[in-house]
Parts: structure tokens; sequence; C-alpha cells
């Protein structure tokens, strides 16, 4: 906050988190407002009037050190003296683990019953074999900075003496904003563009930093070479003459410090503070390691640079160089390299402030992994008429604080150039933002905001952006920087009348139905990952020709272990019920649907312009491209599907409840699902069904599996045995469910009752005896149901007797009892016919 | 009260013997307390042996002019027998109904169930509610491939090829990544699709699975929902989308939650802005009052809900609609962070790990 005052009129009034309101309206995310040192308190100046160093036992060398801390806060017990040297007033004894400081020198005092960082209170302790009454304090310790290598020493000229308050020259109290800036506003990754925006919500006067414009090229200083024209201005300034021993005082430090950044030398921190205020990166070179011109180019595929980091990169032919005679001395705008460094003898410097393009900035900053600061303020695109005031500033800040002497031969190379211009409606504004802006309104909103305008008053303007705005392109970019700077609150809510819509569509009307079934049925749905492995559908147990072996891969899966996409939602499923048995939940009736991938074309989806839709053909081979993915319908069963209770024994939960699933899904979008024995992974070969269904034109397709899973599956899976699955197609189930049916009339006639029971083959299936009988019993039958099936001393080995209860009625008359025994003769005969089989009498 | 020690033949016929008999069957059926003994008082003294059935016989032998005064007596007393029978029949049935259903009480606390307790995931049943939102004020749900063509997943939206989300560290790629195929980072495609399938104007909500090279944490997860709204139109602004926002918003959280556009960022809106809701627990009042902390909104009355904005023209363009004519807006928020602050979901692993607990934790739809 007092950074941003240095620029802006804020009224002494408006706290920081006031500030943040309105910088959240103009649309810049605040995620944070801080006090600095919130709560820390009281603190005292002391000086050290006397010190030993005394090693302990454990390798560690602690002070014993006398601080005057004024003879207000004198103790009330002396401490002991040091080599029978008297002790004055005010004098405390304290023990301190830092040794960065002299007798004599100024430091930051804590008392007991002092408040530190972190709500710490201080109290009189015996340590080390003395009465420590009171703590030196570091910046951490006080929370206004992260550095706990030293304690602070103050300097003198802060001005400040033993017994005094340092709260204010410490910042205690000043506030930070965390600001998320949005990639549109990079401008206000400054205290300038912060400065700016706040001055314009708050409508109150803004200095800019920037004070002096880029001057005409000039080539006076140090020579520098453009070779490539993604660097379009570079100026370079020299500071002779520097003290190598002169470090950055407090004031900067703090600064840096509330930004996130920590203090390294005074040429580095006098960079990062002018590229803090103003926006624009500075890199300082150590001039007498460098070799002749500054040259910009980009790279050589595989040219090699050591940076400053220390590690050698291995550079890529788009990426944008500084170089001099010895080669690359930086990669631009993402870091320097280590051979031109500063280093703790630098006196000589070369100042670089150079415009580059921000997507090459943003591509070498990924490749070689390396976001900074700068590298984050160039992707971004910073302010080219800023750089050589940013310039300046540093060099005047070098000569100030390290005795430096500007040289007055500059170098400035390239230009400054205006971004295009754009045209706007006067009424787009009012037309979009649904709120009426007067023109007069939208023009003035536009030139507090650094925008050219040139109003014929014709309804059109003519713009161009300032040059710290590259986000203002299109007439709709100025819409939004009016709309944000009336404020968006002032927009009006109105519900807009659509067109009438015609509901969901059938296909989410069945997936709506089947799911609200499938869960009324008793079973739970989950949610997946759709992830999966190789050794899924080898533990499924898949030949090697099955569809679900025909995967998608990920190119850059989350997990090396899990590349593939799922082609079924059994292995998921599995996983889950193992999840759930760890957890106790041995019970369950698991159920999901989703998408499953199977493997398409392998042809490549074109990537036409944006200009225009695509043309017919590259839609189409867009569709084309795209793997298969149908939704399905999974389900798991294990445990019990009733546990015992005092109602009764327990129900397992078996390839019945498997098969059921299947049924109600099915009936759900009124269909009815054909049971055909089936040998399929990873079902049990004697307990699968194929399931079939029919479409409208009575052709029969695959609905899917269900059965017992086969016991090496459950093994392979780590299921409990007898573990039962179903998986279906969701899709075939929605493209065959029957239109709008027609309602059969319900007859009043009395029914007619008939139970056959008929020994068949154990071979033969109920289903398809059953179907022989609804065959054979003709259009009298109303229905059917297979309620006992017995084998024993009453059939032959190797048969089975299957009792069926028959329901007749005709719609018309009540059926006389020749025709019923006729009916019922005739369904038998069927079933005999068909599969041979005998009644029972 | 037998039949035997009744008089015999006129004797019966006396007043006196009548209302002798009468008394004796009277006390008899007051006297039965079941339908047996009811049954034996009726054979007893309104049966074809009871002594006014037996003096009913005697009345040929009194002399004609006293056979009608007997008769008449004999007539009420016999009629007084039935009405006191039939009575006490009521009276008796009620009663052995009444211990009938005390002996059958059952404890209506012992657990019932038809079959186990079923689900439907809270995601699933989230995104049905916020469908049936929109599909009242007459939209329609869009749908779209979760495995996506890459130009439908950014360039049609104006993220350009250099844009920093279109990197392996963001987006999961089909391998060939030559293929230019990806897993959708978000439910976009789908509005690309809705504009170049759909005849204008376009009102439509898009929610689905969509996927991020993410973390999987608390707080994150790789694959999660969103859904996303376009309307494309003639004469549509920022203000249209903010009444469909205030409307969604209520239909979600309550009738007067409001919301709050803060400006912002995305490629594919212009004007764009991120959508706040206005704190559907506290209303705003726990911020600066320290007394009542909200757990909801951190205290901060506001819940940052999703971004929006203007459709911008360059995505109206890709997508074969002439931004001169049309103008549209959008929206889009996480259906995971809508439950967590709508239903207090604390971990978002819960949500994929398949945990049967979990999914019954809301029981029916989505609450």
């Amino acid at each position: 906050m007092s950074w941003l005052r240095d620029w802006v009129a804020l009224p002494e009034h408006v706290t920081g988190q006031e500030l943040s309101e309105v910088l959240i309206r103009a649309g810049l995310e605040v995620e944070t407002v801080d006090s600095v040192g919130e709560g820390v308190g009281p603190l005292v100046v002391g000086r050290v009037v006397d010190l030993v160093d005394e090693p302990q036992k454990n390798g560690k060398i602690i002070r014993w050190c006398h601080v005057d801390v004024g003879a207000a806060l004198a103790p009330d017990v002396p401490p002991a003296p040091v080599a029978d040297r008297p002790i004055t007033e005010g004098v405390r004894g304290i023990i301190c683990g830092a040794h960065n400081f002299a007798v004599g020198d100024l430091v930051v005092v804590g008392l007991p019953g002092t408040v530190l960082a972190g709500g710490f209170t201080l109290s009189s302790r015996k340590t080390y074999g003395h009465l420590s009454d009171g703590m030196i304090c570091a910046e951490d310790e006080l929370g206004i900075g992260v550095d706990h290598s030293g304690i602070i020493v103050l300097p003198p000229e802060a001005g400040l003496a033993a017994g005094d308050d340092p709260s204010s020259y410490l910042g205690l109290g000043d506030q930070v904003l965390d600001i998320n800036v949005s990639p549109d506003m990079a401008y206000c990754l400054s205290i300038r563009g912060l400065a700016r925006e706040a001055a314009q919500a708050l409508e109150v006067a803004f200095a800019d930093v920037v004070d002096r414009a880029v001057p005409g090229a000039v080539a006076d200083g140090y020579p520098v070479v453009l070779d490539d024209a993604a660097c379009s201005l570079f100026v370079a300034l020299r500071v002779f003459g520097i003290d190598p021993s002169a470090t950055s005082p407090r004031w900067l430090q703090r600064r840096l410090s509330m930004a996130g950044m920590r203090s390294i030398s005074l040429p580095v921190d006098v960079t990062n503070y002018v590229m803090l205020e103003v926006g624009q990166p500075l890199h300082a070179y150590d001039a007498s390691k460098l070799r002749g011109a500054i040259r910009v180019r980009k790279a050589s595929e595989g040219e090699l640079i050591v940076t400053l980091d220390d590690v050698r990169r291995t550079l890529a032919a788009d990426d944008l160089l500084i170089t001099d005679d010895s080669g690359p001395i930086g990669i631009a705008g993402v870091m320097g390299g280590a051979s031109t460094e500063c280093d703790p003898a630098t006196t000589d410097i070369v100042l670089e402030a150079a415009a580059f393009d921000p997507p090459t900035i943003s591509r070498s900053m990924r490749r070689h992994g390396l976001p900074s600061e700068a590298s984050k303020r160039f992707e971004r695109g910073t302010d080219p008429a800023a750089s050589y005031a940013a310039a300046q500033l540093a060099a005047r800040l070098l000569v100030e604080l390290g005795g430096g002497t500007l040289s007055a031969d500059e170098t400035v190379v390239g230009g400054v150039t205006d971004l295009p211009g754009q045209r706007l409606r006067t009424d787009l504004p009012s037309q979009i933002l649904g709120l009426e802006v007067p023109a007069k309104r939208v023009v003035q909103i536009l030139r507090a905001g650094g925008v050219a305008v040139t109003d014929d008053e014709d309804g059109v303007l003519d713009l161009v952006p300032p040059t710290w705005r590259r986000d203002l392109r299109d007439p709709y970019d100025y819409v939004e920087e009016v709309g944000r700077k009336i404020g968006f609150d002032e927009i009006p809510s109105i519900v807009p009348t659509p067109p009438t819509g015609r509901g969901l569509t059938r296909a989410q009307v069945i997936r709506r139905a089947v799911t609200h079934a499938l869960a009324d049925a008793g079973f739970t749905q989950v949610l997946l990952l759709p992830f999966a492995s190789g050794d899924d559908l080898d533990r499924l147990g898949l030949p090697a020709d099955d569809r679900r072996r025909a995967t998608v891969r990920l190119a850059n899966p989350l997990a090396e272990t899990s590349p593939y996409l799922r082609t079924s939602l059994l292995p998921g499923l599995f996983a889950a019920v193992q999840r759930n048995t760890s957890r106790g939940n041995d019970d369950l009736a698991l159920f999901e649907s989703g998408a499953v991938f199977r493997a398409g074309s392998g042809s490549a989806a074109p990537v036409p312009g944006v200009e225009q839709r695509p043309a017919q053909d590259e839609w189409a081979a867009m569709q084309a491209a795209l793997p298969a993915q149908p939704w399905h319908l999974g389900a798991v069963l294990t445990g019990a599907w009733r546990p015992a209770g005092w109602a009764g024994a327990v129900e397992p939960a078996s390839w019945q409840h498997a098969l059921a699933f299947a049924d109600v899904a099915a009936a759900a979008a009124g269909v009815t699902v054909r049971r055909v024995a089936d040998e399929h992974a990873p079902f049990h070969p004697g307990r699968c069904a194929k399931l079939l269904v029919s479409t409208s034109e009575g052709d029969e397709v695959l609905f899917g599996h269900a059965g017992e899973l086969h016991p090496l599956a459950c093994r392979a899976f780590g299921l409990p045995p007898r573990t039962a699955a179903v998986e279906v197609s969701l899709d075939v189930l929605i493209e065959v469910a029957p239109g709008p049916g027609s309602i059969a009339p319900v007859s009043p006639h009395p029914v007619a009752k008939e139970d056959v029971a008929v020994v068949v083959a154990e071979a033969v299936s109920a289903g398809e005896v059953q179907a022989a009988l609804v065959a054979g019993a003709g259009e009298l039958l109303e229905s059917i149901r297979l309620f006992d099936v017995y084998r024993g001393a009453q059939v032959p080995d190797g048969s089975k007797s299957l009792a069926f209860a028959l329901r007749f009625r005709a719609p018309d008359r009540t059926l006389k009892d020749a025709e019923i025994a006729a009916a019922r003769d005739a369904a038998v005969a069927e079933a005999a016919r068909a599969f041979g089989a005998v009644q029972r009498a | 009260m037998s039949a035997q020690n009744a008089p015999e033949g006129a004797d019966a016929l006396r007043p006196e013997a009548i209302e002798a008999s009468t008394s004796a069957a009277l006390a008899a059926i007051a006297a039965a307390g079941t339908m047996a003994e009811l049954k034996d008082a009726r054979l007893a003294h309104a049966g074809d042996r009871s002594a006014l059935a037996l003096a009913n016989r005697a009345i040929g032998s009194i002399p004609p002019t006293e056979r009608k005064e007997a008769g008449r007596l004999l007539g009420a007393a016999r009629a007084r027998v039935q009405q006191a029978l039939a009575e006490r029949t009521e009276q008796v049935e009620a009663a052995e109904l009444a211990r009938t259903l005390l002996a059958e009480t059952v404890d209506v606390t012992l657990p019932v169930e038809l079959q186990p307790e079923g689900a439907i995931h809270p995601i699933r049943g989230l995104i049905d509610l916020m469908s049936d939102v929109f599909v009242a004020m007459g939209w329609e749900v869009a749908e779209g491939p979760e495995l996506e063509a890459e130009w439908l997943n950014f360039d049609a939206l104006n993220i350009g090829a250099d844009h920093p989300s279109r990197g392996e560290t963001d987006t999961l790629f089909v391998e060939p990544v030559s293929n230019h195929l990806v897993m959708r980072t978000h439910t976009s495609p789908v509005q690309a699709r809705a504009l170049l399938t759909r005849d204008l104007p376009v009102y439509v909500i898009c929610p689905g699975k969509t996927y991020r090279a993410d973390e999987y944490d608390a707080t994150h997860l790789p694959v999660f929902h969103q859904v996303e709204g376009l309307a494309v139109d003639k004469g549509l602004s920022l203000a249209h989308l903010r009444g469909t926002l205030d409307h969604f918003a209520q239909a979600m959280f309550g009738a007067g939650i409001r919301t709050r556009m803060r400006p912002h960022y995305f490629p594919f809106t212009e004007p764009s802005a991120e959508v706040d809701l206005q704190c559907f627990v506290c209303r705003g009042e726990s911020v600066g009052n320290p007394d009542r902390p909200c757990r909801t909104c951190k205290s901060e009355g506001w819940i940052e809900w999703g971004g929006c904005g203007v459709v911008n023209p360059r995505v109206l363009r890709a997508c074969g609609v002439d931004p001169e004519v049309y103008s549209g807006f959008a929206f889009g928020m996480g259906i995971e962070r809508t439950l967590q602050s709508r239903n207090n979901l604390s971990d978002m692993r819960d949500l994929v790990e398949g945990d049967v607990r979990f999914s019954r934790t809301l029981k029916g739809v989505a609450r």
C-alpha cells in the first residue's frame, strides 16, 4: 500500500480492504490482504553494548549479549556483568544465535510479553546458562519478510536510538495485497499499472513512474546489434564504479520482500525493484565480462548455454538469445547466462531493458521450464515505451545507492511502434453490455485508460491502444474495457426468452429413466475414473481378438500404469469393489453408466482455420477421426443382496441379480431382453448369458452379457468368490427402444388359469420351452410364468420338470372349457414337437 | 335358563309367565360374553324350543278372546329378545375383533426392506437438477464426445496454438499427438458443436465430464464435471447473461440469492467475468462479523461459482455465425465445486472412489 501511495493519491483513509474491493470490481483478483506483522509488538530498538561468543557442547556458538533498550525499559534485575565491565541502566542480557552484528549495532528487540509472528509471546527464560531477558529479532520472526539468515541490524541512516519504537521504520502495519493478474492485464504486473487502475477507479490523481519517452536510436554506448525481429527494442546503459560492498537499503529490501522476492545484491535488487515498479524486466551484465558487441539472434539448434542457475541447457532454433563474441550470454527474457553474471566484485554494469515478442518468450520459457518474474512479464507483453525510463531509473538507483557513475553514452536500438488500431461503433458497448452508455462516456473512459481516441462524431471511434495494452485488439475488447470501468455491478438483470424448447431428447429421457429404475431396484450408482491398464484386459481373460483390446492410448497419461481409456466398465467396478470390501462394505450392488472408448480409424483430425466454419469435408474428417465412445451400463454384485434378517434368511447377491439388472434397465426403456447361454470373458462359462434385444424391424442385436464371474477373474481382480457382473450398451438400448406404442384394451372377461408341467432334457433351457409354449398357445394366452423347476425321483435322470402358470383370456367373450383345453394342449404340443417335452400328469 | 323350567301350555301365556321368560332371555343374552355363549343364549331363548317359542305354539289352546292380547304380549316380548340379540351380537363381535386385533399387534419398528438401498450418484443427480432448471426456461440439453477434436476444444474457442492450456501439463492428448485428438478440457466444445450443427437461435446447456492433467487430491480431480450454458440470438447482452445466472442461482440455492460478476479473462468470451454467488447460508451477514463466522463462504459473503461472458465474435466466426447479426453469452460452472459449496462435500476423491456409502449419502435424488 505504501508503495502504491507513491504514485497514486489514495485518500489516507482508504484501507487495503477497501482498495481490494475497488480492484476486484476492476477485474483484478485480489486473493488476500495482509497487514505486515499484524499483531506483532511491542518492539524496541536496542544497542548492543557487549557480547561474548560461547561455544556449546552441541557445536553451536551462541552469543551472550548485553543490549541497551533505554532506561525506561530497564529490567528489574540487571544481568551479570561480562568481564567485570559495569552494567548501565537499561541493559538487558539476551542470548542470540545469530552472528551478523557487532558491538555498537542497533538491533530490534522484543522484551518479555512481546508477541511475535505466529502469535508466539516472549518470556524471560534460562538458557545456555544465562537468563535471556528478551530476543533480538530477525525479519521472519516479525512477519515482515522471510529472511532468517541473521537478525535485523538497523542502519545509522534510520535515525533510531536505543529505546525507540522501530515499528514504522520496519513497515509494520503496512498492507500487502496479493493479486492474481489475468493474462489480458499484463500491465497490472507492476505498481505502475495497479496505480493507474486504482487512480481511475477512485478518480484520484496518478503519477506515471515512466517519466521519459524512448529516445531515437543512438549507438554511443555499449554496441548492440539486433538480428531478429523478435527483439524490437534494446536499451543499454552503463554504470561504472559501483561500490561492490554496497548493499540494498532496508526500504528497498522491505519492498522486495513484501513482493515476495529476496534481497540478493544491490544490482540484482535494483533491477528487480524497477521491474516491480515499472513492469519492465531488466538485466544487469558485469561489463568486465562482456566480450564485444551484444547481438540478439535466434539460437542454432543444439547450441549450448550455462544459465545463471549453473545449468547447462541445449537450445532450440526458436530460442531468442542475447550473445556476445563469446557466444550466448542469456536466453532473451527468460534467464541470463552464468558467464556475464554480476558477482560480489562487480563494479561496472551494463543494464539491458528490451522488448521481446511475447509468444517467442513464452515458448522458450516453457521449453526450458523456466518461469520467472521476468519471463512471466515478457510472456504476456511489456510496455516497450517504458523500457528507457526503467533503465534510467535503475541506473539512478545504482548511482545513488552504490556510488556509481552513469555513463552519458547510451545505446538505443530499435524503437517503439504503435499497436494496431481498431474502429468501434459507439453504440456497441451499450448493445453488448445491456446498459445505456452514452458515446461521450465511452470516449472519456477509453481516454482515461490511455487509449488514443479520434472521435469524428460519426458514430464510429478510431482507436489506438496505449503501448502497454496489447490485449486491446477487437471491438469487444474495448467493450469490456468500458464495462470494466463502469463496473459490472451496474449491468441490469434480464432473463432472456428463448424460443420454445423441446425438452429433453428421447435419449436423455431414457438414460434418466434407466438410472432411476436401477437405483429404485436397489443398485447404487458410482462414478469412476475412466483410465485402464493393459493388465486389466489380461486379467479379464480376453482373447487376443476381443474388441475390448482395441484401446485408445493417451500420449501423456496421468499414470504410466493406466495409459489407456477404458473399453469396458468392469475393471473399474471391480477396483471399486476392492476399495469397498477393504473398508468393510461387503454387500455391494454397484453400477456405473458412462462412456467407453474404442480405437478408431486412426486418422488425424484436421485443424482448420478459425476465420470461418470448417468446410463440409473438414468437418466430416474431424468427426471420422474420433473413436467410437458408446455409453455403457455396468454393474457388479457381491455379498448379500438381502442380508439375513428377522423375516428371512440371507439372499446372496448372485448371477440372478446381474441378469435382473439388464431386465430392469431394458424395461425402463420399454424393451424386453432375450437371454441365451454364452461363453464370454470374464464370465463363468456355465453361468453367462448373452443378452439380446430386438429392433423395431424385429432384428435381434447384442445388448451385452451378464452372469457370474469366472473364478479366475475373481481371483485376478481380488474379488470375493461368486461375484456377479453385467455390462450392456446404453446406446443400443436407446436405439431399439420402441416408440410411443399402442395401449391394448383391457378385457373385462374372466380369466382361465391353467398350470402345465412338462418334463424336458436337462440341456433344454427354460427360456426355450417357454417360447415354445407361447408359440403353441396362440392368441388367447394372456401371460405365462415359470413357477417351479423340479429334478428328482418323479422324473427320469438327466431330465427336469418345468411348471408354468398359464392365464388365458379372450378380449370379447368368456372362454369355454373346450377352448381353454385346446389352447393348453396346443401349447404343450408345440413344446413336445420342439424339445420332446412330455406333460406330467 | 333352560326351557324345561318354563311353564307349560296356557300357563305360559300368562302375562307374568311371558314377562318371566322375557327377563330370563334378556338376562342370558346380556350375560353372553363371546359369540359361542351368544349362540347358546339364542338357542335357549329364541330358538324353537325356547319358552317364548313354546308359548307361541300354545296360543291355540287358550280361549279365542284372550288370544289377541296374548299374541300382542308375546309378539312384543319376542321382538325385545330379537333386538337384544342383535345389539349384543354387534357388541360381542366388536369386542372379539378388538381382541383379535390386539393379539395381532406387530413391532412396526422392525427393519423392513424390499431390496437393498439403491442410489443415484450425487453428481448425476445434480446434473439432472440443473438441466431441469434450464429445460423449464425453454433451453435444451446438448451433449458431445469426451474424446474430442483438438480444433473444437481449443482453436474454435479462440485458444491459440501457443496458449499454455494446450500444453501436455494441462491437457491429456490421445496418442499419436499428431492426430489432434484430446480429452476435452471443458464442455465448451459442445457449445461449438451446438453452433455448428443447430439452427439459430441456440439456447443450450452442456453438462458433462471433462479432463485435465491435474493433481488427484482432496481438492482436485483429473476428471470432473462441468455444466456450461450458451445462448446465441439476436440482441443478447451481458444483461441477459446476468438475468440467466440470477435465475439459475435462485433455482439452485434459494429465492433472493444474488450473483456478482467480476471482470476476468477467458479467450472464448469478451467481455469476460467470474461469477460469484451470494453466500446462501449467511447471505453476507458473516462479513466483518467475527461473532457469526460462516464456514460455507469463509466469511467472505461470496462463493466463487464459475466463469462467464459474452461470446467472443472470433468464436462465432469459427462456428459459422455472423457476429454482426448475432451475439451471445456463455457461462460455465464446476459441478463438483457446486456440490462442494451446496452440500458440504469435503474430499473430492470420494466422488470417484466408488464407495457405496458416499453415493448413498444424499438420500433421494440430489437435494
